[in-house]
């Protein structure tokens, strides 16, 4: 009959209000300021720089190669290399960033800058509150507010930071190994000067050449070749 | 006891009698009646657009609660953490309403454009003059015309709403505008045909004396309402579809859909003008609503004739009649999609317009019938006259919508 539908949809509508009233399976809101969703892991919003060390500015992985500036979709992202070289993690010298800042209004959060770096030095954040009172300075982020500790990667991204780390220990183990290599290689070859020079010093006195010490690993790269482990 | 709360009863006469009071002695006869106006006046421009404000909140929340919502919860007392449940929201709504910039399309017909929404506050604000909100309470009593000026005053908003759309001079105005005019024309009818068995019934057009016929009681504990008769409950309803559609409320709200048409006829309409309409909207569907308690629910009378019901003010019976028919409206929103504009059409002058024809014959039958026949047999007349066209009426409505068939997408 006319009407019965109508009756039916309304007393459905009257089952939604008391319902929501007293059932909470009902009612999916989250209220966001107070309530928050834990970020689920997949989550990305805007790339950071990810240091090893305490001091953010020494222990950043960044080595100024420049591969995402030339890669970023819309040119959000500006470098300048330094003139100087330092140890990275695994000990060898590199460039670092004197400027690293990336244009919070530009970025489209497209994670091509992650794919493309061979150092594993830039990730994405799940930080989300990205809004700002001042939109021309506040919106370029500086590599001051881009460095965030490998420990936060590990927190946000904990699948994909087991793969980075591990990706690093290789590249720590290879780098020792070469280390010992070449200090065997040098320890050999000094040995063969000797005997060589002592040789030779038995046919008349020549000055004999020291070895080189051999190059350490600092304490970056003993942190990150632990980590994998932990 | 009684006298305490019939005093409250006739609190606000009393009080303007006191106000009026206060006047010098030599007060010339004009400025009398103007300060009466006035007193008047002032008590509905306050209470009814109060209300309007508190309705939109109410709304906003009620329809979330339907949909598993929380709806809006935030606003409270600036500056503090006391939210009040998000009642503040009117404040900041009409706040930001206020001073939101006024634009005009370069090409409207300014005039018109600006005349517009007064046009259609004002004819609305009239039609609560002659609505008695409690005993003794009606601000113009016209004996002779009473409802026949709320239905003349209340049909002149359609010319507003055109004025609106064409002024414009935009496509969805002016579809809105049409729509409008289509709609409020074709259910004029119903309404007015639902609203004249109560006045055959009554004998009288004033709608005071149509309050004091409901007086009296059924069946020894019942209000004799109009609704608890058979043409007076299928007239009711009748009353309360058309009302919708002359209001614009949902299902009928196609002038203002704002899926199809943007916001209707007020779509060039911003700032202050945009409340106005919205107001005025409002407003139209409270006096509507008014109409039908003082046609059908015995206006400011209690349902009840029991002591602690009849010391409750008539003002507020009117009231809080009012607020459930509101509560009805917003729920019906909730539940109703809207209706295409054959069906919108095919409703009122297929199904609508043939029952109130009947419902004008069945109430003729109960006129006439008074006294001589047994109640019972009265009541089960009325009603097999009155269920039998709508179970045939709505056969044939229900006939034609049945499963869509699609030329192409099958």
């Amino acid at each position: 009959m006319l009407g019965t539908g109508i009756l039916r949809g309304m007393v459905e509508t009257a089952k939604n209000f008391a319902g929501s009233y007293h059932d909470p399976e009902r009612l999916t809101t989250v209220e966001y300021p107070e309530q928050r969703i834990a970020p689920k892991e997949n989550a990305r919003q805007f790339p950071f720089l990810v240091h090893d060390t305490e001091d953010p500015m020494k222990g950043l992985r960044c080595v100024a190669c420049q591969i995402c500036e030339k890669e970023c979709p819309p040119q959000c992202i500006y470098i300048v290399k330094s003139k100087d070289k330092r140890a990275d993690y695994k000990g060898q010298m590199q460039l670092y960033p004197v400027t690293f800042d990336i244009d919070l209004s530009v970025c489209m959060s497209c994670q091509i800058c992650v794919e493309v770096c061979p150092f594993e030095s830039i990730k994405m954040d799940t930080e989300f509150e990205l809004s700002n009172t001042d939109r021309f300075g506040g919106l370029l982020v500086n590599k001051h507010q881009l460095a965030k500790s490998n420990e936060h990667y590990r927190k946000i991204h904990p699948t994909e930071a087991a793969v980075s780390d591990a990706a690093l220990a290789v590249e720590v183990a290879k780098a020792q190994a070469k280390a010992k290599a070449d200090v065997e290689a040098k320890a050999k070859a000094a040995a063969e000067a000797k005997a060589k020079a002592e040789a030779a010093a038995a046919a008349g006195p020549v000055g004999a050449v020291a070895p080189a010490p051999a190059p350490k690993p600092s304490s970056p790269a003993a942190a990150t070749a632990a980590a994998p482990a932990a | 006891m009684a006298e305490l709360f019939a005093k409250l009863d006739a609190l606000p006469v009393t009080l303007k009698h006191l106000l009026m009071g206060l006047l010098p002695g030599a007060t010339p006869e004009w400025l009398v009646s103007v300060v009466s106006a006035v007193l008047t006046i002032t008590p509905i421009l306050a209470v009814f657009p109060l209300m309007f404000a508190l309705t939109t909140v109410i709304e906003r929340k009620g329809l979330g609660r339907i949909q598993n919502r929380i709806g809006p919860n935030r606003v409270g007392i600036p500056l503090t953490d006391i939210r009040l449940w998000g009642f503040g929201q009117f404040i900041a709504d009409g706040i930001k309403s206020l001073i939101k910039e006024d634009v005009v399309p370069r090409a409207a017909d300014k005039v018109v454009h600006f005349l517009a929404p007064i046009a259609l506050l004002i004819p609305v604000l009239l039609t609560y003059s002659v609505l008695p909100f409690g005993k003794n309470m009606v601000p113009l009593d016209l004996p002779q015309t009473g409802l026949l000026f709320f239905f003349a005053v209340g049909a002149s908003t359609e010319l507003s709403v055109f004025m609106a759309g064409w002024s414009s001079r935009n496509k969805y105005s002016l579809l809105g505008a049409m729509r409008a005019i289509a709609q409020m024309v074709s259910y004029e009818i119903p309404l007015i045909l639902s609203s004249l068995t109560v006045v055959m019934m009554a004998g009288t057009l004033s709608l005071t004396s149509i309050v004091e016929h409901q007086a009296g009681t059924h069946f020894g504990f019942l209000h004799n309402w109009h609704l608890f008769t058979p043409w007076g409950f299928v007239g009711f309803c009748l009353f309360l579809t058309a009302a919708a559609a002359e209001a614009n409320r949902t299902p009928f709200d196609l002038p203002e859909a704002e899926s199809e048409i943007i916001a209707g006829y007020f779509t060039e309409y911003s700032g202050f003008k945009f409340a106005i309409f919205f107001l005025a909207e409002y407003l139209g569907l409270f006096a509507m609503c008014g109409l039908g308690i003082t046609l059908f629910l015995g206006g400011w009378l209690p349902p009840v004739n029991i002591a602690p019901f009849t010391w409750v003010p008539s003002w507020c019976w009117f009231l809080g009649k009012l607020s459930a028919l509101i509560v009805l409206f917003i729920w019906l929103r909730g539940t109703l999609p809207r209706l295409r504009t054959d069906q919108l059409m095919g409703f009122a002058w297929k199904f609508l317009l043939p029952m109130t024809l009947i419902n004008l014959v069945v109430a003729a039958l109960w006129h006439m019938s008074g006294g001589a026949v047994h109640i019972g047999i009265r009541w089960v007349v009325g009603f097999a006259m009155l269920a039998i066209p709508y179970w045939l009426l709505g056969r044939g409505f229900e006939a034609s919508v049945g499963k869509r068939v699609y030329r192409f997408a099958n």
